[in-house]
């Protein structure tokens, strides 16, 4: 499979009044041709700092790319400038955000906003622009395309106008996009009808998707393969299956276990005790010791590697070393991953199998 | 990966106890609101100073006028218009506090220009001291910069009056901090007023909301479109102009703004959760009052009212300025700069010290203001 | 949206009948009579004067003729200024207030707003503190100090400008300089939250997410969103430079309103204070209304939540 992106040793800071914060603290995974990549963590887990970084948009100064590199197709974007970028961004990689109420100019008209990227990047006239606006509008399902296009955001509802923000972001027919919890703040039907409208996209389109979400469902319906992000760092990595069906991390463990499901009435949510590590003093060790109930004394010593569990699937905990104790896991999330499972086996749309 | 054998050793991968407290140990100290508005202030180091500059005003309102043996209204037609002089400062000629004055004439020959400054300065030959700066040639005038002496010319070389002196021959700097205590007084005493009513109105509209609300509403509305200036003169004209009708002049509509921005977050703070919360849980009415509403909208009246009151300074002195102020003797800030303004080309330093004072407490209010609303707000806080 | 605007002109002309009824009875509850001042008049002369301004009437009827004379547009006649209309006068000095107030105004929104602009840009660094020291500076230093140091240094001292009158653009500068001091603070400081706030928010970061050039986001998209709000501060600052006027006329001599206005306080000019107050009452609350319509307008955020209604 033929890598499109790959991020190495990623490292983003921030220069406060308290001292520095190291949001991202070493990244390393790589976005395949054609999919759907989720990265999943607690709020303040580095997710949306590290597509910013994707996207060259960390706002600097406070915010700098300490380390590390971003291969897309072969070049390193980090050592572009920001003229070069320009010329990256909204065409070859572009950006879906959370909230669609704020992310559209409020005194602009939707029409101009998609053009802007098309005159940009395509080099095309207005009237070329405005037919290939109303296409895009039809694309993602808004009725009246051409009317609506001379009309103000505030005049669109919240899903319709995180429609107009994947035209936006499609516009260019763009290699990744990258959605930053795209459907987060949205009601739950048009959560449904958001995720439908980008895996349809997609095929389409054959983009590449990093998907950044704290949901697990949404994972599960979405996604190719799974980045567990703690503490501004990947702490597991593998396909959907793998995550779900074979977790190894004690905090994808505990992810898994606060998931709430409906077929089984009496399992409990097991919430993850505790709160993610100041990232201004990062702990000594596994940052996620202080929270695992089956942390290790080297969990306080020694940061762990990833360890390799499959040719897909890799984990930074040090439960995987040999000379640790074996584990069992934990009773609710061993009902969940058999739930999967036979959910898996007999609603498998075809996602599951993806390398 | 772990090649090294010896290194992970078993003992290495011991399981331990984490404590559950552990995980939700708070990573900062907890500090209460107002600790922690005191130590943004603090980091803020423009308001610090203006702290400061209020402070040291504030002192010298109260104290300054008995620092000499001069009262604000004692008048002495001997001692008018006399520069500043101050001890020990006298000497070093260009602040200006050397109580002489200083004037380059230009005339036909220095002969007749000698004679000009007796004239000028009425004044006796011995007090003059002159400098040529240049004879009368063929094509050009005489130069000549005197120095008059007026503290030995008037006979009072014993004496310092460490601002000068008025038209009237009264001390300044007695008068200038007499004046600065009632600008102070009359702001701060408006202010408060404002603070009162424009609490007490805008809760009270809020809170019961309803038709009480939309009466006491459109009374706003209306009373907003009157502009301040026609009231507070309006006022003046008829209360006679004096340290309380200037105050209530000033109260009329000033209390109009916090009204308005007590009860929009009334308003607001009223219909949030935490409030319904409590309200769901049998908290009575005043528990709600003095447990949530108040502490929310305290740093609200705090910054209004610190804005609220270089308003008030500004507007004393500006009724002063057209002819509203106090009545003589007594003296404000206002009326110290208005009567200066009179003769400041000829005797400058009459509007200085006033000027500067005023100002200087006009920037440090409004800077302290500044910092107190960065440091009280709550949404600033991470 | 027309239904807003109706409101506000009848709220207006409420507040204009409240301000017009209390200004004429504090004028009755005023001591000493505005005849006082011209001489020894025998009693007369004085109730000739009293009957020929309509004084010797019963007060409830002389508030009765003011007001239905004020709704006319007739606001008496000037004791002191040879029985002159008020209106008349009123308008013979009104230009060169106007005129000062607009270049206050104008010059001062002008060079507030590219203040608060490079201070909003230029975050954090030298710029932004100057902009902010001199809106602080600006918004503190009371106009009167301020217009006296620049008349003491530029006019008197160093001869450049005229030092007062109204005869010319050479004599407008230092006027304007002195009463715009204000509105570049106001405006200064206003646009710079703005500008920040819009700098911050998302749809800056779509637009930088297109690959448009950051000076592209900054004025197209950036600018027109922190600009729209700044119509807001025109009503406040219309208040703010009345007062101003006044003094600054004073200052400078110019023959414009403020100048009359003080003139007919401290003579006692009932009629002149009365019509003048209701002159300044009116357009300011004129501007305030303008200036929300212009907003609705302008603001298709307002525009079109107000039109659904």
């Amino acid at each position: 499979m033929e890598k499109i992106l790959d991020v190495k040793d990623l490292k983003v800071s921030f220069d406060t009044h308290g001292g520095e914060v190291e949001a991202v603290r070493g990244v390393n995974f790589h976005l395949n041709k054609g999919e759907t990549l989720a990265i999943v963590g607690e709020s303040g887990s580095g997710k949306s700092v590290t597509t910013k970084a994707l996207m060259g948009l960390i706002p600097s100064p406070p915010g700098k790319i300490k380390n590390g590199e971003i291969l897309f197709e072969g070049k390193d974007l980090t050592k572009l400038s920001d003229r070069a970028m320009s010329k990256v961004r909204g065409k070859d990689i572009s950006m879906i955000f959370q909230d669609p109420m704020t992310s559209l100019n409020p005194t602009m008209k939707i029409g101009n906003q998609i053009m802007e990227g098309l005159i940009k990047h395509q080099k095309m006239n207005r009237s070329k622009a405005k037919s290939r606006a109303i296409e895009l509008l039809e694309m993602v399902g808004i009725p009246d395309a051409k009317g609506r296009i001379n009309q103000y955001p505030h005049q669109f509802s919240g899903g319709m106008r995180q429609r107009v923000v994947i035209a936006i972001a499609l516009a260019c027919n763009p290699k990744i996009l990258l959605a930053d919890e795209p459907t987060t703040a949205l009601d739950v039907t048009i959560q449904a009808q958001i995720l439908e409208l980008m895996k349809d996209l997609q095929k389409k389109t054959e983009t590449s998707i990093v998907f950044i979400t704290h949901d697990l469902g949404v994972v599960a319906n979405v996604a190719d393969r799974v980045a567990v992000m703690y503490a501004g760092k990947i702490v597991e990595v593998g396909t959907v299956d793998d995550i779900f069906y074979n977790p190894q991390h004690p905090y994808t463990w505990g992810l898994l276990g606060s998931m709430p499901t409906l077929d089984d009435e009496e399992s409990e949510l097991a919430a993850i005790q505790g709160t993610p590590p100041d990232l201004l003093n990062p702990p000594k060790g596994d940052a996620f010791a202080a929270r695992n109930q089956y942390a290790l004394k080297i969990d306080t010593e020694e940061e762990p590697p990833m360890f390799k569990v499959s040719d897909s699937h890799y984990a930074a905990t040090w439960l995987l070393h040999e000379n640790a104790p074996k584990i069992e896991l934990p009773e609710a999330v061993k009902k969940r991953t058999q739930g999967f499972a036979s959910m898996g086996a007999s609603n498998d749309d075809g996602k599951g199998d993806t390398k | 990966m772990a090649n090294e054998e010896h290194k992970y050793n078993k003992d290495r991968f011991e399981p331990i106890e984490i404590s559950e407290e552990k995980g939700e140990e708070l990573s900062r100290p907890q500090l209460s609101y107002l600790q922690d508005s005191w130590i943004r202030l603090k980091k803020n180091k423009g308001a610090i100073i203006g702290l400061l500059i209020l402070l040291f005003i504030g002192f010298m309102a109260i104290f300054g006028p008995y620092m000499n043996n001069y009262t604000f209204k004692e008048q002495d037609s001997n001692i008018t218009n006399v520069p500043p002089r101050v001890q020990g400062l006298e000497n070093i000629s260009w602040l200006g506090l050397d109580g002489k004055e200083t004037e380059v004439l230009e005339g036909e020959s220095v002969e007749a220009l000698k004679e000009k400054a007796l004239y000028v300065f009425e004044t006796e030959p011995e007090f003059i001291e002159s400098k040529v700066i240049q004879e009368a040639t063929e094509d050009e005038m005489a130069k000549v910069e005197f120095t008059n002496d007026i503290y030995a010319a008037r006979g009072i070389q014993d004496e310092y009056y460490w601002f000068g002196t008025d038209q009237l021959g009264r001390d300044l700097w007695t008068r200038t901090w007499s004046g600065t205590r009632i600008s102070l007084y009359i702001a701060i005493l408006a202010a408060t007023i404002d603070m009162v009513i424009g609490v007490i109105y805008g809760g009270v509209s809020a809170y019961y909301g309803g038709r009480v609300d939309n009466y006491m509403q459109r009374i706003v509305e209306i009373l907003v479109g009157i502009p301040n200036l026609v009231v507070v003169i309006l006022m003046i004209l008829v209360l006679e102009p004096g340290i309380l009708s200037i105050t209530i002049a000033l109260t009329i509509t000033g209390w109009i703004g916090m009204a308005r921005v007590i009860r929009g977050n009334v308003l607001k703070l009223k219909n949030q959760e935490f409030v319904l919360a409590s309200r769901t849980l049998g908290s009575s009415d005043s528990r709600i009052l003095m447990k949530h509403l108040v502490p929310n909208v305290t740093g609200l009246i705090i910054i209004n009212t610190m804005f609220t009151i270089p308003g008030a300074i500004f507007f004393e002195a500006f009724l002063s300025f057209i002819g509203l102020g106090l009545q003589p003797p007594l003296a404000s800030l206002g009326t110290l700069i208005d009567d200066a303004f009179k003769s400041f080309q000829i005797y400058p330093y009459m509007l200085v010290f006033p000027s500067v004072i005023i100002s200087l407490i006009m920037v440090a209010f409004n800077v302290l203001a500044d910092g107190l609303r960065d440091a009280l707000d709550p949404k600033m806080r991470e | 949206m027309a239904k807003y605007i109706l409101q506000r002109i009848i709220y207006m002309f409420i507040t204009l009948f409240i301000i017009a009824t209390v200004s004429f009875f504090l004028m009755k509850l005023l001591p000493g009579s505005p005849f006082a001042m011209e001489g020894k008049l025998s009693e007369e002369q004085l109730e000739l004067m009293k009957a020929r301004y309509g004084l010797d009437q019963p007060i409830p009827v002389q508030y009765f003729n003011y007001i239905t004379n004020v709704a006319q547009g007739d606001l008496g006649v000037s004791f002191q200024f040879d029985n002159r209309e008020v209106s008349t006068l009123i308008m013979k000095k009104l230009g060169p207030s106007l005129q000062l107030g607009a270049l206050a105004l104008g010059f001062g929104m002008v060079v507030g707003m590219l203040l608060g602009i490079a201070a909003a840009i230029k975050h954090n660094t030298f710029i932004d503190y100057g902009s902010t020291f001199l809106a602080v500076i600006g918004k503190s230093i009371p106009s009167f100090v301020f217009a006296g140091m620049l008349q003491y240094y530029i006019a008197v001292k160093l001869g450049w400008l005229p030092a007062a009158f109204w005869e010319g653009p050479r004599y407008m500068i230092l006027p304007t300089i002195a009463l715009a001091m204000f509105p570049i603070a106001t405006a200064a400081r206003f646009m710079r939250t703005e500008m920040l706030e819009v700098l911050g928010s998302d749809f800056i970061t779509t637009a930088r997410a297109k690959g448009l050039n950051s000076v592209l986001v900054t004025f197209k998209h950036g600018l027109r969103n922190a600009v729209i709000p700044l119509i807001t501060v025109v009503g406040p600052l219309a208040v703010a430079l009345m007062t101003g006027n006044l003094v600054i006329e004073n200052i400078f001599a110019i023959p414009g309103l403020g100048e009359q206005f003080v003139k007919s306080i401290t003579t006692n000019d009932y009629p002149m204070i009365m019509g003048t107050t209701l002159f300044f009452s009116f357009l300011f609350i004129f501007i305030v209304l303008v200036v929300d319509i212009l907003y609705g307008i302008i603001d298709p955020r307002i525009r079109l939540a107000g039109g659904k209604d």
